[in-house]
């Protein structure tokens, strides 16, 4: 076994077990935890792949700004896990069906010999001054630019929907606003008046 | 070192003495940047109260010595805070989650340490060379916020958890000004490799250095540092005059000091990178005698402290921010003005050739 082979079952096993314990721990905020230790592990496994872009891609995006925002909100949830299994059978039937999809694509995968798969040849191992960061950009902005539009405005679409959703104008705030405070010139706040000094009599 | 491998590979077999060299080495390197690492961190904490305290005319710590000496009253400071930190009782709060609590200060310090592997002190002298070194950069230190969040939330105490709150919010606002600012110098370098980036910056003297170009960038990157690393006049997660001390409230002993190392190192961290990304990392000002005789190490070590220096002179100019105005600068002010200077910087790069001639733009672009 290669040095290789044993850094791929050890992330393979955290990976594994991290991802039970998302859907098995009963504290939301350790489940979000073990979710980006998930996320971690998955981006080490990508590693191993030689795709280094997408790894740190992964780990930049998801644990660095996704997972922040949704451990944010976890915590200040003050979350019913009675009222969060009410759901369990209802859904039941519609997990069951996903789960099953799932085990049949990973059997075709495991099963490989008897769906033809040795016909996809093994990637090649590249050099070491290849980049793969710069092999994606090209790609990206040249043959699929209307797909990478179209998803950049799609999430622009569902940005501008959950601002338009939380946006609300309130009439009572009194919190000042800076670019006018800046503004204020001496003339606007300071009256200067000319008299005649009072003489004591 | 190739005695050395040959003695591996001798012990060991060929396969395992040859891995096991190269681990024995880069464990080596990692000691090589760690160590001096948390010297600097120490001795940046004693140069932060002696340069605060001349600013306000006061003289700063001045009693412990070592072994007596005389004029070097005050640099035995770090150490004796170092040695008071680890007799120190770590007090773990009734009502924490002990695990969370015991776990933040090492999340919090592990990407502070492991975004040094891709730095480069010289052209040879680099732990890890990747292609992707920016982005592992990013990637690391945005996962710094973790500890501090964890910590606030694990503390089980109010104002804890509103320091983490706070934080949260201000590093991942700040940290897409920061990355728009990276995306410049990586249009500029056209590699994301940090070395290449410096390599970039070479052509004879400090007007190459992208700090010209990207002067606004530079600034941006700075500010936005600054917010990162949680430092006055942007350090309402800690607010000790309105949340006591922020998410670290109930550390205590070591675990607070880990705390605190990571921060230092973190703005070290920051001034590294801007030295090498605006300021020409191992570059001599000029590429003239008496300036190219000076190893390059020791440019980059200037200019790390040249940056520090802001870092403290901020702190002790500056009052703190109020929160919606950090909120205000990141998203209404940084995040346009490098949206704005991308855009410029692009179409700059797409003048042609003899448009460009006639401005001096070939020495940048």
């Amino acid at each position: 076994m290669s040095f290789q082979d044993i850094l791929f079952y050890i992330f393979s096993t955290v990976l594994v077990a991290s991802a039970l314990g998302v859907i098995t721990v009963r504290n939301p905020v350790n489940s979000a935890l073990l979710l980006v230790l998930a996320f971690v592990t998955c981006a080490g496994l990508w590693l191993l792949l030689e795709a280094e872009f997408l790894a740190i891609a992964l780990v930049l995006v998801y644990v660095g700004a996704v997972m922040v925002l949704f451990l944010f909100v976890v915590m200040m949830l003050d979350i019913n896990l009675d009222r969060l299994r009410e759901g369990f059978w209802k859904w039941f039937p519609f997990g069951a069906v996903v789960a099953l999809i799932m085990v049949v694509e990973i059997s075709m995968v495991l099963m490989g010999k008897y769906f033809g798969l040795e016909e996809m040849p093994t990637p090649r191992p590249q050099d070491s001054d290849y980049s793969n960061t710069r092999e994606l950009g090209r790609l990206i902005y040249t043959e699929y630019v209307y797909a990478f539009e179209l998803a950049a405005v799609l999430l622009l679409v569902a940005m501008v929907a959950a601002i338009a959703l939380t946006l609300r104008h309130r009439e009572d705030k009194k919190s000042p606003n800076p670019s006018r405070q800046v503004k204020v010139r001496k003339e606007d706040r300071l009256r200067i008046v000319t008299m005649t000094a009072e003489k004591k009599e | 070192m190739e005695n050395i491998q040959q003695q591996f590979v001798e012990i060991f077999g060929a396969e395992w003495g040859s891995m096991l060299f190269s681990l024995a080495t880069n464990m080596t390197f990692i000691f090589a940047i760690v160590i001096p690492l948390l010297l600097g961190v120490a001795y940046l904490t004693f140069a932060e109260r002696k340069i605060i305290a001349y600013m306000q005319i006061r003289v700063g710590p001045n009693r412990v010595t070592f072994f007596g000496i005389p004029w070097l009253r005050g640099w035995g400071q770090p150490i004796a805070d170092a040695v008071k930190a680890i007799m120190k009782e770590i007090v773990i709060p009734t009502g924490a989650n002990k695990f969370l609590f015991i776990l933040a200060p090492v999340l919090t310090i592990m990407p502070a340490l492991a975004a040094w592997a891709v730095i480069p002190f010289s052209p040879e002298l680099v732990l890890a060379d990747i292609n992707a070194g920016l982005l592992y950069i990013l990637a690391m230190t945005s996962m710094g916020i973790y500890g501090i969040i964890i910590a606030g939330w694990a503390s089980n105490s109010k104002y804890a958890f509103l320091g983490a709150m706070r934080s949260a919010a201000q590093v991942v606002s700040y940290e897409l000004a920061m990355g728009f600012a990276l995306v410049c110098v990586l249009m500029m370098s056209q590699s994301l490799n940090l070395g290449d980036i410096v390599h970039g910056q070479q052509g004879g003297s400090f007007l190459n250095w992208y700090l010209i170009p990207l002067f606004p960038m530079f600034l941006v990157y700075l500010i936005s540092g600054v917010a990162e690393t949680n430092r006055a006049p942007f350090d309402v997660a800690e607010g000790e005059s309105e949340i006591v001390a922020g998410f670290h409230v109930d550390y205590s002993g070591m675990a607070f000091t880990v705390f605190f190392l990571a921060e230092y190192s973190n703005m070290i961290l920051v001034a590294t990178l801007t030295s090498i990304m605006f300021l020409g990392g191992w570059l001599p000002p000029v590429d003239m005698a008496p300036f190219t005789l000076v190893p390059g190490i020791v440019w980059l070590l200037l200019k790390i402290a040249f940056i520090l220096f802001f870092f403290l002179w901020f702190r002790a100019t500056f009052p703190r921010y109020r929160y919606d105005q950090i909120m205000r600068l990141g998203w209404k002010i940084f995040i346009p003005i490098t949206l704005i200077w991308i855009v410029l910087l692009g179409s700059i790069m797409q003048l042609p050739e003899s448009i460009r001639n006639i401005f001096p733009l070939n020495i940048w672009f």
